[in-house]
């Protein structure tokens, strides 16, 4: 049984197909690059694996089961396009009530372990709406990580990303990986997904034109898939 | 964890972040005092007629006053996305709409305790000869208004032209709760008890609180995840 | 499918005008009644224009229930065209129950018991035509508008017994009591009336399903022209 399965989802905008016939696996302690241009359909499919959205048909199926049951959400982590923490409260505030919403046994313990991975432990009692953006993305990955999610699934998570960020995060998804979670990451940042990358998958208008394992030679040429299995320049 | 304490977490997640900024009750606050003043224009308060009318009046402030606060209620998620990491998190949709609502049904209740009296003050009526029946019918007519606001908050939050939107669906559907509201305030605030006459009312109010807490809950989770 | 689609249009179509123009031939032809004059003829079309009404909403809430649990988009264009035309339908029982209440009462607008539900509902069934108006992705338009549709539904006798109790603590007029007796032949013409009124909305929300149709091939063929 895969960590993450994708099978047969499509997903329609009224009558038109976002996401056509798209199947997909990612076994456990792999890390799934998603590319594809803008529009392909990379944030759509993502958003119906992390159970945000209903697919039209098919279904996807996290460690067997639904990303809606309760239970596999307490193994998913995810990361958008948005921070995803509340700007009136301080980082130590949000993580801890994300702690308790997972169903943490010390969210607060948890909260400041974190906050110190991720290198915010003196800022801890700031109230979010004053951080840097690096800061404030460093907090969104504490709290994507504090539950110790079996899976995450990233929306394109090192656009926009200062420096100290793209380095906090690749280590932590490094040891993730070393740890035998799953990864799946939709990117454009070519280069530093496929680092880490063990399987790509290219999509294009909605469907899947490549998958398969991430080789050396698309790690040093990453333009490789894009000029082999899709269309166009 | 229990079903209870994730509503509470939500719900008091959802005061300090209100009480840190305090923008929608204060907003509301000043509304209801505004309103109440524009009526006392409008409505000579002196005049014995008014005194009949005065529970409806105050119906009113309380249902435009209270929609700036439901308003907000899951408009507060969209910055940061922070409504995605709430359907997220492993707790029942039904979990994540009642702590909201309990947070909503505070705040509104704290604006309408403090109109009570500055209307009370304006309208010269003895709006505390009957209070723990009149609070009761407070707390019924107000649960209505917040669990109708808040589900239709969460219909409206990604949608245009959102703040014309809620009150225009609030209103005709709170009209049955808010008759019966205004029915029953008109004569508490002058010192009427409930009579036999005015036990329908309540009942009905109690219905439409019943019966609307369980259409909601049974249809969240379509609202947020669709 | 179309086709059969069309020509049940055009048949049911001829079939009304043709039932309507019979009807009003025998209503013109009837003699005042006594109480009233001729105006309360009008009950002829006030009568009939609610009850087609009513059952509009009660196949939109159907209509809406079945989208919810079938995601088939053939549902939703049949809860707003059933939706639509009862509101038009409604407009009619308003219309006529003021113009009723001018010749009799002398007023545009008296708070009878029925006619304040029709407004609410009225009101009611507009909200969700402008909700739908505010939602552009067609899913999402579909699945918020079914809710809403289900809330709005239940309201509708909350809202009639509401306002009946407010009516029995503060009397009002009332319309239409069946003081008089109503001849048998008379109640023929309402049914026959009702029936063809039913016939015309028919007709309405078929015309409306062909339209809907067309909108949403139109939206899916523009959102694949902007896609790529």
């Amino acid at each position: 049984m895969s960590a993450v399965a994708v099978e047969g989802v499509w997903k329609f905008y009224g009558d038109f197909p976002a996401l056509r016939d798209v199947r997909l696996e990612a076994g456990a302690g792999s890390c799934l690059a998603l590319i594809g241009r803008n529009g392909a359909g990379k944030t759509t499919l993502l958003r119906i694996m992390a159970g945000f959205s209903r697919p039209g048909r098919g279904q996807v199926r996290i460690f067997g089961n639904s990303p809606r049951e309760t239970a596999t959400r307490r193994q998913m982590g995810f990361i958008g396009h948005g921070i995803a923490v509340y700007d009136e409260l301080s980082a130590l505030e949000n993580l801890t009530l994300f702690g308790r919403l997972y169903g943490l046994a010390e969210p607060r313990r948890s909260a400041l372990e974190w906050l110190e991975r991720t290198g915010l432990e003196r800022v801890r009692d700031g109230l979010v709406r004053e951080f840097s953006r690096g800061m404030r993305q460093r907090l969104a990955v504490a709290r994507a990580f504090l539950h110790n999610p079996g899976v995450l699934l990233l929306d394109e998570p090192f656009t926009a990303l200062d420096d100290r960020a793209i380095a906090v995060l690749q280590r932590l998804l490094a040891e993730a990986l070393a740890a035998g979670k799953t990864i799946v990451m939709s990117t454009h940042q070519l280069r530093e997904a496929l680092e880490l990358a063990s399987h790509v998958a290219l999509l294009n208008r909605g469907q899947v034109a490549f998958h398969g394992p991430c080789t050396p030679e698309m790690a040093a040429d990453p333009g490789l898939v894009y000029a082999r299995y899709g269309e166009g320049g | 964890m229990s079903f209870l304490r994730q509503v509470l977490v939500i719900t008091s997640k959802d005061l300090r972040a209100e009480l840190r900024t305090k923008e929608a009750v204060n907003a509301a606050l000043a509304f209801a005092l505004v309103i109440l003043l524009l009526f006392s224009f409008a409505f000579d308060p002196s005049a014995e007629t008014t005194r009949d009318i005065a529970g409806g009046l105050l119906w009113i402030v309380f249902a435009f006053a209270g929609v700036l606060v439901l308003n907000r209620s899951f408009v507060r998620e969209l910055p940061n996305d922070c409504l995605d990491a709430l359907i997220a998190a492993p707790i029942p949709g039904a979990a994540l709409f009642l702590g909201k609502v309990l947070a909503n049904y505070v705040l509104v209740l704290a604006v309408e305790l403090v109109s009570l009296p500055v209307f009370g003050v304006f309208y010269n009526v003895p709006w505390t000869s009957r209070f723990w029946q009149l609070m009761l019918v407070v707390a019924l007519g107000t649960w209505g208004l917040t669990v109708i606001g808040t589900v239709f908050s969460a219909l409206t939050v990604n949608i245009r032209l959102r703040e014309v939107m809620l009150p225009m669906l609030i209103y005709p559907i709170m009209i049955p709760a808010l008759m019966g509201a205004m029915q029953l305030t008109s004569d508490l605030v002058v010192g009427k008890p409930i009579g036999a006459e005015n036990v329908a009312w309540l009942k009905m109010l109690v219905g439409f609180d019943v019966i609307y807490t369980a259409v909601s809950l049974l249809l969240v989770e379509t609202v947020l995840v669709g | 499918m179309r086709e059969l689609r069309d020509n049940v249009i055009y048949i049911l179509g001829a079939a009304a005008m043709v039932l309507l123009a019979r009807n009003i031939y025998l209503i013109a032809r009837l003699p005042g009644e006594m109480q009233q004059g001729a105006i309360f003829k009008i009950i002829f079309f006030h009568v009939p224009v609610a009850a087609t009404a009513m059952t509009a909403s009660v196949v939109s809430l159907a209509a809406s229930v079945l989208f919810l649990v079938t995601r088939n988009f053939k549902y939703d264009a049949l809860a707003v065209a059933s939706t639509e035309v009862g509101l038009a339908f409604l407009a009619a029982n308003l219309v006529t129950g003021s113009i009723w209440a001018r010749v009799i009462w002398g007023v545009w607008w008296a708070w009878d018991v029925r006619l304040t539900s029709a407004l609410v509902c009225w009101l009611l069934y507009a909200g969700y035509l402008i909700l739908r108006q505010a939602i552009e992705e067609p899913t999402q338009r579909a699945t918020f508008a079914a809710i809403f549709s289900i809330f709005a539904f239940i309201d509708v006798p909350i809202v009639y017994l509401s306002i009946r109790l407010f009516r029995t603590q503060h009397p009002g007029p009332v319309f239409f009591t069946s003081q008089g007796s109503f001849p048998h032949d008379w109640s023929m013409i309402l049914m026959w009336n009702m029936f063809a009124m039913m016939m015309l909305a028919a007709v309405l929300i078929l015309l409306r399903l062909r339209e809907e149709d067309a909108q949403r091939e139109i939206d899916s063929l523009r959102r694949m022209a902007h896609a790529f």
